[in-house]
């Protein structure tokens, strides 16, 4: 259906479409979640901001993490379990941390009879490696490259399940009736077209945030746009101050500077070093996990090999932990030519023969990431790493069992949703957490649609999102919208980053307030047709709504927990372990910052914990 | 130092080559100069791009009349002395500037049929595959569908036979099922009167653009076409045949 409003001077077209269930992003949540709906018989719509199957879930490397017990028999859901609260720093919700460890194992099985080929064990099984904070080898793969596998299989899969695939579309806003979300005003990129879906239910599967930085691991995709529509619609985000820096981020050539190293480096063995050639690692072990972690180098090899009365190497501490030891290497004057710490795989060769073929073999893409765009062997010479943002905890507050946010019609599931990962998410359980909850809001959004009908869209909310939208067109001779963006990301960097105090982050607050008064003045030029610039005006609201919302909640928790380190507050508060921080936007439309309780975990999940130690 | 970039500008109805000069450092590859360009003076290019890593195969592109990832070509590996030319692929229609109407690949792979597995070995509703027998079918799945085979096959570039053929990207699909250990679906009568592998020659030029290093004809097309001929053209089942209609 194609209707005509008047926004300003211009006529603006849009057309109209129905889905029962509407997924907005097509990456590994988005796509599970659409599958789930279609196979529940609703009909459904899957709107994807790039081409199908380029999402970021392609630069997941390492793995999985899914309780198989392939590799050690001694896992179990329960060790996965108390190993995703114990990274989380126990502000995870219990009860997704608990669904993903006892389900994570059914649907890696699941994508196997999808078509997913992952590498084997010696007796046929899939192949399950050694991560991050993970006790036990857990991580299903394929060399590294698994994310890749996830989306493809996905995606093969779900293209004969009768989905109706929206590519290149942005949303621009969540339409509502009432309290109820139903349906998004959105355009197409290669004419700029105005679409609006009407939907009985949204699901938001949008991904991250990286794009407030800039040093990232995440493409230009990653702009908040799930966290930023739901926030103006009302719904509530928690734990944004809790962002991943993944330790090992390429530090040079400057043009790559944020691709990312897969952590699958360090579980082959690799190891860190400062331009000392001193392992540092070794220096710094968090009480929490000392009895869990090597007491030397040759342990931590043999752990890497498959030892299991071995432990693991301190490489292979929490991502949050090893990103704050580079930081201080580099800090303290240890840091290599560029910035970076030495990452060092190539030393392998004193314990194995043909190492070079062997690392070929484990960390294809790695090698080839290195020659390619560094010119430098793996196999012969160390990689030079630093901390990237990679990752956002926190996103829209979802109930742990169906997805539900606060706004009834109005699912979550992946990375902008929060819950599962507390203050630190551990490595390979992010894929894991895509098609556990994808899986989850595709279900329950399609019950939601079954009880439901369509609601009613005001031709008002329609008129007023179609002018905001082209405003940008209609100023002339205002600033370009990607100098406000690399203003936006050198700012967030330099304030908001790895290590945080008061002064800087109420210094970015007033930076923020100047970024939006230049956002709201600035200007596209050329054609509304496939126009990158006024893309980047678009999604530069949603940047900045997320990084006024991760100042806000790091302002508000004085304390260091996972993600979140202030020099003013350096050490954990237990009157902090209590709550989550949430914002909301007020009647007023500011941002309102409030205490949520954790709810209480059960007795015998708190037996659990204390049984794994 | 700076170099010169003639980039493709313009939309369906047709376009111009505009030359750009932007400072050119380090280590930069074209995609870094194309964005470098957009930030300065063309906001309104238009290109696609997400990884920036080699890993999503958005940002295929004609650099110097050869098919190639913006983001995996560095400056320093080709020659800046000289205007470089930056063009969509141009074995499909064009969009806008850089970018190409790939839909058609996309309707193409519905039209192959899905996995569709043996039933579990285990009671447990697993399978049992040895590494060995999945290090072939690993290969065509590293695939990052940037469609650089496409653009380079001549039948689909020159001949523009895209009803009758389906292209590399799509021959390395159907073998990556036809060879998974797993898979009990039949491929091989499409292969030959729908998906046209006989207008494959085998010349490798999809092989030798393949960021991803996939041996598409040797390991893909060459097999795929001896199981054709095995089941069309074997001379023995042809007398079986012949026999049991009598």
């Amino acid at each position: 259906m194609r209707t005509r409003v008047s926004a300003l001077h211009l006529m603006i077209d849009y057309t109209t479409f129905e889905h029962d269930v509407l997924v907005i992003g097509a990456g590994g949540a988005g796509l599970r979640a659409a599958i789930e709906a279609s196979a529940a018989g609703v009909k459904v719509g899957l709107i994807c901001k790039s081409l199908l199957g380029k999402a970021h879930t392609v630069m997941a490397e390492g793995g999985m993490a899914a309780a198989l017990a392939n590799v050690d028999d001694r896992d179990n859901w329960k060790v996965h379990f108390s190993d995703t609260m114990r990274g989380g720093q126990y502000v995870n919700n219990w009860r997704m941390a608990e669904l993903h460890a006892k389900e994570a194992p059914d649907r890696v099985r699941e994508l196997e009879a999808w078509g997913a080929v992952f590498d084997r064990t010696k007796d046929g099984r899939i192949l399950q490696r050694n991560f991050g904070g993970h006790r036990y080898p857990r991580l299903a793969h394929v060399g590294d490259r698994t994310g890749l596998e996830l989306i493809r299989t996905l995606q093969d899969h779900g293209i004969h399940q009768g989905i109706d695939v929206h590519m290149e579309v942005t949303v621009i806003s969540l339409l509502k009736d009432g309290d109820r979300v139903v349906g998004v005003f959105a355009y197409e990129r290669e004419h700029g077209r105005f679409r609006v879906f009407k939907a009985k239910a949204v699901i938001l599967a949008t991904g991250g945030v990286g794009r407030a930085y800039k040093i990232t691991s995440n493409s230009w995709e990653g702009t908040g746009d799930g966290h930023a529509l739901a926030y103006h619609a009302g719904a509530e985000l928690i734990d944004m101050e809790f962002i991943q820096f993944h330790p090992t981020g390429m530090v040079w050539p400057p043009s790559v500077r944020g691709i990312l190293v897969t952590e699958g480096v360090r579980g082959e063995g690799g190891i860190l070093k400062n331009s000392e050639g001193k392992r540092f690692m070794f220096d710094d072990i968090p009480d929490n996990y000392k009895d869990q972690t090597a007491r030397d180098p040759e342990e931590g090899w043999r752990y890497t090999q498959g030892d299991k009365s071995a432990n693991r190497p301190p490489e292979l501490l929490t991502r949050d932990h090893v990103a704050r030891c580079i930081n201080r290497e580099v800090k303290a004057g240890r840091g290599s030519p560029h910035g970076g710490v030495y990452l060092d795989i190539a030393w392998i060769k004193e314990k194995l023969p043909n190492s070079a073929e062997h690392i070929k073999k484990k960390l294809p893409s790695m090698y080839h990431q290195f020659v390619q765009l560094a010119n430098l062997d793996i196999t012969t010479t160390p990689m030079e790493v630093g901390p990237t943002t990679h990752y956002i905890m926190g996103g829209v507050r979802v109930d742990a069992d169906t997805q539900a946010s606060t706004l009834p019609g109005l699912y979550a599931a992946g990375e902008c949703a929060s819950g599962i990962n507390g203050a630190n998410r551990l490595g390979g359980n992010s894929l894991s957490d895509l098609i556990v909850f994808g899986k989850r809001a595709g279900e329950y959004a399609a019950q939601f649609a079954k009880e439901n009908s369509h609601g009613s869209i005001s031709q008002e909310q329609i008129d007023a999102e179609a002018k905001r939208a082209i405003e940008p067109f209609d100023r002339e001779g205002g600033e370009n919208p990607f100098v406000i963006q690399n203003d936006l990301q050198d700012m967030m960097q330099r304030l908001v980053g790895i290590v945080r105090n008061e002064s800087e982050m109420k210094e970015a607050l007033d930076g923020l307030r100047q970024l939006n008064e230049r956002t709201s003045k600035s200007s596209v030029t050329g054609n509304i047709d496939f126009n990158p610039g006024w893309h980047t005006a678009l999604d530069l609201r949603n940047l900045l709504t997320v990084s006024e919302a991760i100042t806000r909640s790091a302002i508000e928790r004085r304390e260091s927990r996972g993600g979140q380190f202030r020099e003013d507050y350096p050490n954990k508060d237990p009157e902090f372990a209590k709550f989550n921080i949430a914002v909301q936007q007020d009647a007023e439309g500011q941002m309102r910052i409030s205490h949520v309780p954790l709810p209480e975990m059960p007795a015998e999940l708190k037996q659990v914990i204390e049984e794994m130690g | 130092m700076k170099a010169t970039f003639s980039i493709r500008r313009g939309g369906r109805e047709g376009g111009e080559l505009v030359d750009y000069a932007t400072e050119v450092s380090e280590g930069m590859v074209v995609l870094d100069a194309v964005h470098q360009i957009q930030a300065e003076s063309a906001p309104d290019l238009a290109c696609r791009w997400n990884c920036k890593a080699g890993k999503c195969g958005s940002c295929s592109a004609e650099i110097n009349g050869k098919p190639k990832l913006m983001c995996m070509t560095r400056l320093d590996t080709i020659d800046i002395t000289e205007p470089v030319t930056i063009e969509p692929m141009r074995a499909f229609p064009v969009v806008k500037d850089l970018i190409a109407d790939v839909s058609w690949n996309f309707e193409v792979k519905k039209r192959i049929k899905k996995f569709k597995p043996r039933p579990p070995d285990a009671e447990d509703g697993t399978w049992r595959m040895q590494q060995s027998d999945i290090d072939r079918v690993q290969e065509f799945r590293k695939c990052i569908e940037c469609f650089l085979c496409q653009d380079v096959c001549h039948v689909l570039r020159d001949h523009e036979m895209h009803d009758e053929f389906i292209g590399p990207r799509f021959l390395v699909h159907v073998a990556a099922l036809e060879m998974h250990p797993l898979d009990t679906e039949d491929r091989i009568t499409e292969l030959r009167e729908n998906f046209g592998i006989g207008y494959c020659n085998i010349t490798k030029c999809c092989t030798k653009v393949c960021p991803e290093h996939i041996t598409i004809t040797d390991n893909a097309i060459i097999p795929l076409k001896e199981r054709v001929v095995d089941k069309f053209y074997d001379p023995i089942a042809r007398l079986v045949k012949i026999f049991r209609r009598k």
